[in-house]
């Protein structure tokens, strides 16, 4: 009997286990498949409440004549792309001041992170507090940097226009030249963003291999050669990211711009929009003159010019030394 | 991108907040005396305000919440630049959430909320129609929209009188009674004739602050004894080109700007605070509500230096602000008592007393506390006398929809010729920008 009850128990289980397979193996096969998804929904559902509906509405709005002085929205089709683009001589003006200070800024940027990067590459004492004090700025507020220079170029009583003075210069009137004021601007985004550039650059530098530098110093290259013809290459993928993030934040400047005056009407970007960036005149459009449909086309454009910009800078860059 | 995408987000979730509260106010109408807990229970009403100096009504809540033990009142807004509060405002009347229980409207500003006179209280349905005679009568106009709701209730005006450091004029050999220093300019002609005087006496020191704060005082003057509006005419149309006294004004300030006598500086900068600190400047043209801003910048130690004299022309109104109650306040009735209060009579004295705001109401500035104030500041110049003078009979000027905008383009053209360019081609280059701005 015992025997029997023994031998009964574990056929009984194993009829059960037997049975319950089926509806265990479909759970894990809706568990395999469905779950990752549900892993990453909480971002999607971020990402369509945050990112894809306000982009969607924005496409919308560029489609309408919404304000909040008109009572009703009525859609006009393209004509606010078409005033953007034939009837708006602000708007073009605030794209080349953006592009002027883009490259003005970002070229300068990426070379002096490049050098500096490859200067705290070597050994160093106190390597470590280096590496630190050049990533300072990035954790001061956009704001104050902004404030500071603007104080330092100011043109009564700034610290630039006290030296040109001192060595027998004329002071510059910051703010009412072009030029002068791209340059002042320019030297705010580069204080702030060399640093982080030449920390990104640093840790993929130290991801190259160093037999390869060996192998060169023993063909005699010198430190130089070895910069061009191994350093570079090595970083192209490093390099495409940073132009990348800097043409997407280029084109977005808006603080320091904004902050180089003070008082009424600093959405204007100087006397006669020397300095007025894209984003600047955005919002200059939707909030001073209530276009909101007009403001979404312009945003859209900016997008599309981000994107373009992007794509130009990378296939630029993919040719660095691509072919040595 | 980022910026119009952040906006969107802050536009969604108020949108989002929005409907919360329409669903929360809704639920609470429902049910049945819902309305006495609500005014039994502590009453939270805030009030919306700009400027450095805030509207000096302090003392006023104060005393409001000592005769209303239920009511707490909370005041946003003192520091805020009143571009930046009107961006705000605007957004937070058309999504319908976040707006304060009562809410400031600028002069400049307030014609582009008569298009949202829907999102408005109108005070008219709350007796405000028998307060009429508290109110100048160009006030009371400007806060009516043209189908006759009482949008705002007016709480100050910006009456000009001219403010000028008496001990620089001293220096300059010219004199220094206030009398007497009125006397010297009855025309901007004369205005500027004495500011050369002044110059070929004083290197240093420059005659007038900005280009912008003089071509808006002379333009105020002159549209009101003019064409009674500036950019845009009584039926909004964009008329910047066609009025003859945008370009009078704007070629008074050229020949101000041409004779040297402008110190450049941005208005409400922080080159412009810091041109008071260390006194660059020796004249500014001066809206009631200036008194406050100079006492502030310069501070005490410029204390006694100011005087005050008659402007030149023939007075003029620049500035001034109305309070209204928007619709998505949760205590409509409390807030438009709290409205009413604070631009009653004794309100306005009050907040005359406090930051030099120029009543609207013909009672307070018939009131000896306002009509025989001195000020103490400004050498114990008869504020009083001085802006009350004028006040009750000007004629209002008609500011449109975009104004701040045109007004803004303007005023950036007149920098660029204090930057060297030349007045001919920045009038052209104001007549463009102002119609692109104003489109």
């Amino acid at each position: 009997m015992s025997l029997d009850l023994h031998r009964a128990a574990p056929s009984d289980r194993n009829r059960a286990a037997r049975h319950a397979q089926p509806r265990r193996a479909s759970f894990n096969r809706l568990d395999l498949k469905f779950s990752p998804y549900l892993y990453v929904l909480p971002f999607f559902v971020i990402f369509a409440v945050f990112s894809a509906y306000p982009i969607a509405y924005t496409v919308w709005i560029a489609l309408t004549d919404r304000s909040p002085l008109n009572s009703t929205i009525s859609f006009v089709g393209l004509d606010n792309f078409v005033e953007l683009f034939t009837n708006d001589p602000q708007f073009w003006n605030a794209v080349v001041n953006t592009f002027g200070m883009f490259v003005l800024s970002t070229v300068p940027q990426l070379m002096l992170a490049l050098l500096l990067a490859n200067a705290l590459n070597r050994r160093l004492r106190a390597q470590t507090f280096f590496r630190m004090a050049i990533a300072m700025p990035i954790i001061t507020s956009t704001a104050v940097v902004a404030l500071i220079f603007s104080m330092i170029y100011a043109k009564d009583f700034g610290l630039v226009n006290w030296l040109l003075d001192g060595i027998g210069l004329d002071p510059i009137d910051w703010r009412a030249n072009r030029y002068a004021s791209w340059f002042a601007i320019s030297t705010m985004v580069d204080w702030r963003w060399v640093g982080y550039n030449a920390l990104i650059y640093l840790a993929a530098m130290q991801s190259i291999s160093k037999d390869m530098y060996e192998a060169a110093a023993l063909d005699g290259a010198t430190r130089r050669r070895q910069f061009w013809s191994i350093t570079i290459p090595q970083l192209r993928p490093t390099i495409i990211f940073t132009l990348i993030i800097s043409t997407i934040g280029g084109l977005q400047l808006f603080t320091e711009p904004l902050l180089f005056t003070s008082g009424a009407g600093g959405l204007s970007g100087g006397s006669e929009g020397q300095f007025q960036t894209i984003t600047m005149y955005l919002l200059d459009v939707m909030n001073q003159r209530f276009r909101w449909g007009y403001a979404g086309a312009v945003a859209l454009v900016l997008f599309v010019l981000i994107a373009l910009m992007s794509l130009v800078n990378y296939l630029l860059a993919r040719r660095i030394s691509s072919d040595k | 991108m980022s910026v119009p995408i952040r906006r969107r987000r802050l536009a969604a979730i108020a949108v989002v907040s929005a409907a919360v509260l329409v669903a929360a106010t809704a639920c609470g109408d429902d049910s049945p005396g819902s309305g006495d807990s609500k005014s039994d229970g502590p009453v939270t009403l805030v009030v919306d305000v700009f400027g450095d100096q805030g509207f000096g009504y302090e003392e006023l809540y104060k005393q409001y919440q000592a005769d209303h033990p239920n009511i707490k009142i909370q005041e946003r807004g003192k520091g805020l630049g009143g571009g930046d509060y009107n961006t705000r405002l605007t957004q937070q009347i058309t999504a319908g959430s976040g707006a304060g229980d009562v809410v400031a409207l600028e002069e400049g500003t307030i014609v582009q909320f008569y298009a949202q006179a829907d999102k408005f209280v109108n005070l008219a349905d709350h007796g405000a129609n028998e307060l009429k005679g508290n109110f100048l009568p160009w006030k009371w106009e400007q806060g009516t929209t043209p189908d006759g709701k009482v949008l705002g209730l007016g709480t100050d005006v910006g009456s000009m009188a001219l403010c000028y450091r008496s001990d620089l004029f001293k220096a300059a050999g010219l004199p220094t009674d206030r009398e007497q220093v009125g006397a010297l300019w009855p025309t901007w002609d004369q205005f500027i004739a004495t500011g050369q005087r002044f110059a070929a006496a004083d290197k240093k020191h420059k005659f007038v602050d900005s280009a912008t704060n003089f071509y808006n005082v002379v333009l105020m003057q002159i549209a009101g004894q003019g064409t009674g509006y500036t950019y845009y005419d009584k039926s909004n149309k964009l008329v910047i080109g066609e009025n003859p006294d945008i370009k009078a004004a704007y070629d008074m300030t050229t020949k101000m700007i041409g004779a040297g006598l402008s110190n450049n500086l941005q208005s409400f900068s922080n080159e412009w605070n810091a041109g008071f600190k260390n006194g660059t400047f020796a004249t500014i043209a001066c809206p009631a509500w200036m008194t406050g801003v100079i006492k502030g910048q310069a501070g005490d130690g410029a204390a006694g230096k100011w005087d005050i004299a008659k402007a030149p022309g023939n007075g003029g109104n620049w500035g001034g602000s109305f309070l209204a109650v928007p619709k998505s306040s949760k205590h409509q009735k409390e807030a438009i008592e709290l409205a009413k209060f604070l631009t009653s009579a004794k309100g306005q004295i009050e907040a005359f007393k406090a930051v030099g705001n120029l009543p609207s109401s013909p009672q307070a500035l018939a009131d000896p506390t306002v009509a025989d104030s001195t000020n103490d500041y400004f050498s114990k110049a008869p504020v009083g006398k001085i802006f009350a003078a004028g006040a009750s009979e000007l004629k209002p000027v008609y500011l449109g929809p975009k104004n701040n905008a045109v007004r803004t383009a303007v005023e950036n053209s007149l920098r660029a010729i204090e930057q060297g360019k030349s007045a001919e081609e920045q009038w052209q280059a104001a007549l463009k920008n102002g119609a692109a701005a104003g489109k």
